[in-house]
This record gives structure tokens, sequence and C-alpha cells, in this order.
């Protein structure tokens, strides 16, 4: 039995992660799930990259919540992403809180969590630790790395970092760099944060008062960004929640509203502060044109390896013509590219859905390559 | 070598592709032409096509084919990437037929189009004796509800190549679903395709 793969595991990595701040990482930590078995030639691995708040249980129950794996519909034995088939790795991301190295792990120097000691890491250097873990999986080359918003990031990343090893890239619901309106979301959501007292620069690991509130607040407004305003209104409308009437008060008297703060409560209780603030970051420093003298072409021009991308019509936060941009891009570097937009009421959050459609594009791109 | 699963202008065009060439193939539905270019001519083919259920088809197939359309869309393909782009039963369904014409022309070598002949006897009698505009095998839709706003004929094509300076290479016409001769073929064929290059 090979202690390296299975379900929850945990390597540390001696390191050290040079980081795009000029700040190394040492040692690093990984948490992470594989699902199948690794073929013998090492040549069926699957990569999947996690959006910003999920984890490395993409199939397995999450270990606080006890709900399913967040992509139970994609990823199993027979499912579009086929663990009979393919050795499926997810793996927490840097700077998360699910047991990769992030701001809530012990600071080598100190003995004492980093807080904000921890470096600033972006979307690449999420990439580069993945890296070192397929190095140690005894991985070399990925079948395919796919992911869903910041894991498509992650997953156009992937080729652009290390053209070799990767044959094909699905990205889903996503874009190559972060605008100012993602920006600007993610900003309203750390002062939110910022502005808890409890959240003390950081430093509240020991005082046993997390900035809940400010977090709350920060999955709130984001939670609206996730959703379509169609969504919204067929779900909730202006529905009261368990009452007659308005109150003429500030109680939660919309459905809508206790939808809300229901989201972010539960959102607290599985979700660091200060990793929420480390991984917005990351991903507002997203521009992956940036990163190849500012011609997105130029990221792909290394690289043999396949793309499709996925986009769905009511996401306003990664919308179509992102995905479209990264298209182009693909097209002018000559790399193999399909892309479609699928339709779907649920905005953003479509990619997280069982969608038919999505199944068929995954399963036929991810079989053409064999 | 033809391809009879085909239909009959994308049989043509698959007999006439170079082996080991680049394709564009647009408006590629579901992947028919370039699956078979790909299986017996070893072409690297790439699609482009409006209908998200025909991508999805097409690259359930392994294809390459993106979401698009090819009036606004072929733009962001650079000049000459391609050793033959591919334009069947669409030009007449495109809003500015002749920039899509260049554009063909600006990203491959060549071009293969095909397209529906509006003077074929049928429908010019359709207009003559019966009044109405035509209702045929090859363009079944009523009026209202056609995809094809640029109806075109063999010989207006010939006189739009000839006015933007395209050479023809060949031109194949059908009728029936069979090649026929070139004699009078904008009275007799139903169906043309021409190879085009700049």
């Amino acid at each position: 039995m090979d202690t390296r793969f299975g379900l929850d595991r945990r390597v540390t990595l001696p390191g050290p992660l040079e980081l795009d701040s000029g700040a190394t990482l040492a040692p690093v930590e990984i948490a992470y799930e594989t699902y199948g078995t690794l073929a013998p030639d090492g040549g069926n691995a699957i990569l999947i990259c996690h959006a910003l708040t999920m984890d490395q249980h993409v199939a397995s129950p999450h270990p606080i919540t006890g709900k399913p794996g967040w992509w139970i519909d994609m990823v199993g034995p027979g499912r579009p992403i086929d663990t009979d088939r393919h050795l499926v790795i997810c793996a927490n991301v840097l700077g998360s809180c699910m047991g990769s190295s992030g701001p809530a792990s012990p600071d080598p120097a100190t003995g004492r969590p980093y807080g904000m000691a921890f470096p600033v890491i972006t979307i690449r250097d999420m990439v580069r630790a993945q890296a070192m873990l397929l190095d140690h999986l005894g991985v070399g080359r990925l079948k395919a790395v796919i992911g869903g918003s910041m894991g498509g990031m992650q997953a156009l990343s992937w080729p652009a970092t290390f053209p070799s090893r990767v044959e094909a890239a699905v990205v889903i619901a996503s874009t190559a760099r972060h605008s100012a309106q993602n920006i600007a979301f993610h900003e309203v959501g750390r002062q939110a944060v910022m502005a808890d007292p409890n959240w003390r620069e950081g430093d509240y690991y020991e005082s046993g008062n997390p900035p809940a509130a400010g977090l709350a607040v920060a999955r709130m407004a984001a939670h609206i960004t996730y959703l379509s305003e169609a969504g919204l209104t067929e779900k909730f409308g202006r529905k009261l929640q368990g009452r007659e009437a308005k109150t003429f008060g500030f109680d939660a008297d919309f459905q809508v509203e206790s939808y809300l703060r229901h989201q972010g409560l539960a959102f607290t209780d599985r979700f660091d502060a200060n990793a929420y603030l480390y991984i917005t970051r990351a991903m507002d420093y997203f521009d992956l044109a940036e990163e190849h003298g500012g011609m997105l072409a130029n990221a792909f021009r290394e690289t043999k390896a396949r793309f499709c991308l996925i986009s769905f019509d009511t996401d306003w936060l990664y919308p179509t013509r992102e995905s479209r941009a990264v298209v182009q891009a693909l097209h002018a570097a000559g790399a193999p590219a399909s892309f479609v937009e699928l339709s779907s009421p649920y905005g953003h959050d479509a990619f997280l859905l069982d969608s038919p459609e999505m199944n068929r594009v995954i399963a036929g791109f991810l079989r053409a390559g064999n | 070598m033809t391809s009879p699963a085909l239909r009959p202008d994308l049989a043509v065009i698959a007999d006439h592709v170079a082996a080991g060439a680049r394709v564009l193939d647009i408006g590629c539905g579901d992947g028919a032409l370039m699956a078979a270019l790909r299986e017996t001519r070893g072409v690297d083919a790439r699609g482009l096509e409006i209908d998200p259920a025909n991508v999805a088809a097409a690259v359930a197939r392994g294809l390459s084919v993106v979401q698009g359309d090819a009036d606004a869309d072929l733009a962001a393909y650079p000049d000459k990437s391609f050793d033959y782009a591919i334009l069947s039963q669409t030009l007449q369904t495109t809003r500015a037929p002749h920039r899509v014409l260049d554009e063909l022309l600006r990203i491959g070598e060549r071009a293969f189009v095909s397209f529906p002949n509006f003077a074929h006897w049928r429908v010019r009698a359709s207009l003559l004796w019966g009044g109405r505009m035509p209702v045929t095998r090859l363009l079944p839709e009523r009026w209202y509800d056609t995809p094809n706003i640029h109806h075109v004929t063999i010989d207006d094509f010939r006189a739009l190549l000839k006015e933007r300076g395209i050479t023809v290479e060949g031109a194949w016409f059908l009728r029936r679903g069979r090649r026929t001769s070139a004699a009078a073929a904008n009275f007799r064929a139903e169906h043309a395709v021409f190879l085009l290059r700049r």
C-alpha cells in the first residue's frame, strides 16, 4: 500500500518554494486527495484545481460540514472525469486553510501561526506548489488539468508555467485576468474582514475570537456575484422570511436576506479569514498576459496542450467575453482550442452544478486525448 | 477517393483537401467533415460553429471546435494560419458575405465555398409561375424563418469573385446529390462548390 495515494493525504515537502513576490516558503505542506490508480507509465493523471473557497475534497465528504464532495457529479467511476481510467488528484491550494501551507500554519521562525507574516502568493505559486506535489507522486506529465473559476486560472497557468507537463487543459467559467470589477468585489470582502475588531491585524488565532462577522459579510457580498439576478429573483423574489408583513425593523425580513446571512455564517465555520484575504489577493494579482510581456498568446506558444473552455451565459463574474479573449489568444498561438458557451440560469455557480451539456463536453474532450 | 457518408458538397471538399493540411471549417455543424478529414486524410482540422449543441457534439467526438459566428469571430484568426478555410452552406446566412469571403482568403491559403444556387430552374419556376418564394429540398425554410438572408446564384458568385480579384482553382456542381457538368450550371445545378485563392 503506497501511502502517497488515497483520501485525506498530507505531505510536508522541504522546499524551498520560490514565490513570485521574491519570498521563499519552506517547508511546504500540501493536503490533497487522490482517486483511482496511477497507470504503470504514470500517464493517466488528471489534476483538478479548486476554486477560492473549495478544497481537496472534490469527491469525498467535507470533514467539517459533512457535505458530499463539491464536484461529486463530475468526478467518480464512470463520471466525465472517470476515476476508473484516471488517477485524479486534487490539492488544497497554497494559502488556504484545509491543510496546505497558509496564514494559519505555524511559522517556523516563531512557532506561532503566520498570520500576516505569511508571504503573499499568486496563482502561479499555487501551480508551482502543485508541481512539487506531482514530483512527490511520481507524475511527470498530466493527461489534463481541469478547473472552474479560480481553478480555471490555475488550469490556464499550468501549461503557461510548465508547457511540457500538460497534455490538455479544461478551463470553466474563468478568466485570464481579474477585471477592475472582480478586484472591487474582492476589496469589499477584504475590507469587511479587516474592519472586524476581532481581526487584530491578522493575529487572532490564539484569541479564540476570529473575525467571523467580517468574514460573513465578505462571503455575503461574494455570494451575490456567484448567482444571476434572474436566479435570485426566481428563488426569492421579494418573498418574506417566516412572517406575514414587513417588521419596519432591520431583522432579515426578506428571504434573500435570511439566505445570505445563513451563507455568510455557515462559511465562517469552515474557512479562515486570513486565508480568504490571501487567496482573493492571489486572484486579483492574476493577469496571465502581464506575465508574458503583455501578450496573452505568448503564454501559450511553448505548449502543445489542447484546450477546452466553457462559459455560462448568465455568469457576470467571469462573463463569456473573458473566455473568448483566451480563445483568441489560443488561436493566435496556434493551439488547438475548443470553446462553448452553455446556457444556465444559475450564473457563475453553474460550473459546480450537474449539467449534462458540460458533462458531455468534458467527457468527450478528455476521451479525445487517448 | 470518395466519402459516401458525407453530404454531397462536403464529399466534394473532402476529396480535394490535400493530406495532412491544416483546415478551418467555418460553420462546421457537428463536425462531420472535420472527422472525415481527420480520419481519411490526417488533416489537422479546427472548427467554428454558432450552435452550442453542435459545438458540444463536435467536441464530444474529439474535435477542436469554437463557438462563434462567421461574421464576428473570423477576425481572431491570424493571417494564413490554415491551408484551407472551408465555408459550406453558410455564406448565404452571413450578414456580410463579401467580407466573410475576404476573411476566408486572409486566414486560409485557399478557401472552399459551397452554397445552394438560387438560380436553379426549380427556384426560378417557383418565382416565375408560382409567384412565391421558393421552398425546395435545399432551401426548405419559408421566407420569414429562413437563415438564408443573402441568396446567391452561381453567376452572382462568379461576378463577386471577379470584382474582388479572387481566382477560381476549381468548381464543382451538384444536382440531386450527384456531380453534374459545368454546362448551364447556373440553370441546372442545385448546389455549387468553389475552390478559391487570392
